[in-house]
């Protein structure tokens, strides 16, 4: 197949995820994963687990302290909770990307926008299906990577989601250093400006590694 | 003494009794209180508290840094969500009248009295390849233990594995974000005797380690020791200002409320 724009290797994979869906792929060590934000401004909850121990997974605190940074931005090294690499942001056209606001769960909708919110689709259900054909559970929600979020703390530490940086056909490009899974929520969230209050479909390409 | 027949072994292991460290537990604890250890400096406690019961951290000597996990004691799956902490209180940062959130939408503790106000729900535990790269090594059975090992030690206590080790809040450390998200350590240094103070609002455990934050830029393994206290009290009354100071916390505390009603 032939390459992604920007990307030197063959295309292996090609899908689209549609709104509100979870997403799950195995990625081997060298290959590259490209999220695309087709329509703009859309969350994409990112959880991931070392292929071989799942125990092993993403550390959004390991992460932040080893780039002494909030945001993901290119260049960002993505490590375990035993402080392995397990994939670098290659490249982005979004200025960053959050890693603080976790995922939204039918739970937590009820504290952020009241109890009528308890029956609404949310990330976390869409991780634990997603997780459930590998036999993990709730055990393994930890904190995970929202591409294409924006969750700004002022200076007197007022943190929240707001409007997004992202737009149409914005990207990252995210490469495997070890070989995972990778869980997605095509986050389904319609209370806040994370989604422009408007769930679309996202589009997932995955390159071999390239040749030079 | 003689330790070669078990008659001398037991007169020299008895002989030790009596003997008082710093860091140790005290048994029992002082009259109306549940809990009274002090934490060494690279060590870690921890205990199972009842709803209503105060836990008190003192930075003994200014320099603790003490990394915490929470989880509900019956139902372990559920624990501290760091993420929807600060989400859901609109705020980067913990001090008095903030609580813990569990990842079921429930209210874990809630600050009642802070005299740090340098905390960090950012950066998380060290672990053994961080302080291998600060201090030469990270080993628990060296002099540079890290606080995930710590950690998967106290959660081994209780039947718990490396799944249930989930992101922490670090207390006494903290640090403050920068306006291209750069994180500002405050690492002091500290007066001795800060104290944070904090009541369960559900039966929880808690696990507690005791090591250096892993922003800290001081070549040396540096940590002291930190005092634990626990009585028994109340969970948050009706009235209580915390459960009624912000529209989500009122929630989050009507989610304990309606957890609690059997």
């Amino acid at each position: 197949m032939s390459p992604a724009p920007g990307l030197s290797g063959p295309v292996i994979h090609d899908e689209v995820v549609p709104a509100r869906a979870p997403w799950t792929h195995a990625l081997a060590r060298g290959e590259t994963l490209r999220i695309v934000d087709l329509e703009g401004n859309q969350a994409v909850d990112f959880l991931m687990y070392a292929a071989h121990d799942d125990a092993e997974r993403y550390s959004a605190q390991d992460t932040v302290a080893a780039q002494g940074n909030l945001f993901l931005r290119t260049g960002a090294v993505l490590l375990s909770n035993e402080g392995r690499p397990m994939m670098t942001v290659t490249d982005t056209n979004v200025a960053y990307h959050d890693t603080i606001g976790g995922a939204c769960s039918c739970e937590s909708n009820t504290l952020r926008y009241g109890h009528h919110t308890k029956s609404q689709h949310a990330c976390v259900e869409n991780f634990l299906q997603g997780n459930a054909r590998y036999l993990r559970n709730k055990r393994d929600m930890v904190s995970n990577i929202n591409w294409f979020m924006n969750v700004p703390v002022e200076a007197d530490g007022a943190l929240g989601i707001v409007d997004g940086i992202s737009a149409p056909g914005l990207y990252v490009d995210l490469r495997a250093e070890m070989d995972l899974v990778v869980v997605v929520s095509n986050c389904p969230q319609v209370n806040n400006p994370c989604n422009g209050f408007n769930p679309t479909p996202v589009r997932m390409i995955i390159t071999a590694p390239g040749v030079g | 003494m003689s330790t070669a027949d078990p008659y001398g072994a037991q007169a020299h292991a008895r002989a030790m009794a009596g003997t008082r460290v710093q860091a140790m537990p005290t048994l029992p604890a002082p009259e109306g209180f549940v809990w009274e250890e002090t934490v060494a400096a690279g060590g870690y406690a921890t205990k199972r508290l009842n709803r209503g019961a105060r836990l008190k951290l003192t930075d003994l000597e200014g320099d603790a840094c003490v990394s915490l996990l929470v989880f509900n004691a019956e139902a372990p799956t559920e624990r501290l969500n760091v993420a929807d902490t600060t989400k859901v209180q609109w705020n980067a940062y913990l001090g008095a009248g903030r609580f813990l959130l569990s990842d079921m939408g429930r209210v874990l503790f809630s600050i009642l009295e802070d005299e740090a106000g340098t905390h960090d729900c950012f950066c998380g535990a060290s672990n053994e390849a961080s302080n291998a790269r600060k201090y030469g090594d990270g080993v628990n059975h060296g002099a540079h233990p890290n606080a995930r090992d710590r950690f998967l030690i106290a959660a081994g206590k209780h039947g718990l594995t490396r799944k249930d080790v989930h992101p922490c809040v670090n207390l006494f450390k903290g640090v403050r974000v920068e306006a291209d998200g750069g994180l500002a350590f405050q690492g002091g240094p500290f007066p001795a005797g800060r104290s944070l103070t904090m009541r369960a609002e559900m039966d929880v455990l808690v696990v507690l380690a005791n090591c250096p934050h892993v922003l800290d830029p001081r070549p040396a393994y540096t940590v002291t020791p930190v005092r634990v206290t626990a009585w028994r009290g109340e969970p948050a009354a009706l009235v209580d200002p915390i459960r009624n100071a912000t529209p989500e916390g009122l929630r989050a505390f009507l989610n304990v409320e309606d957890y609690y009603a059997r």
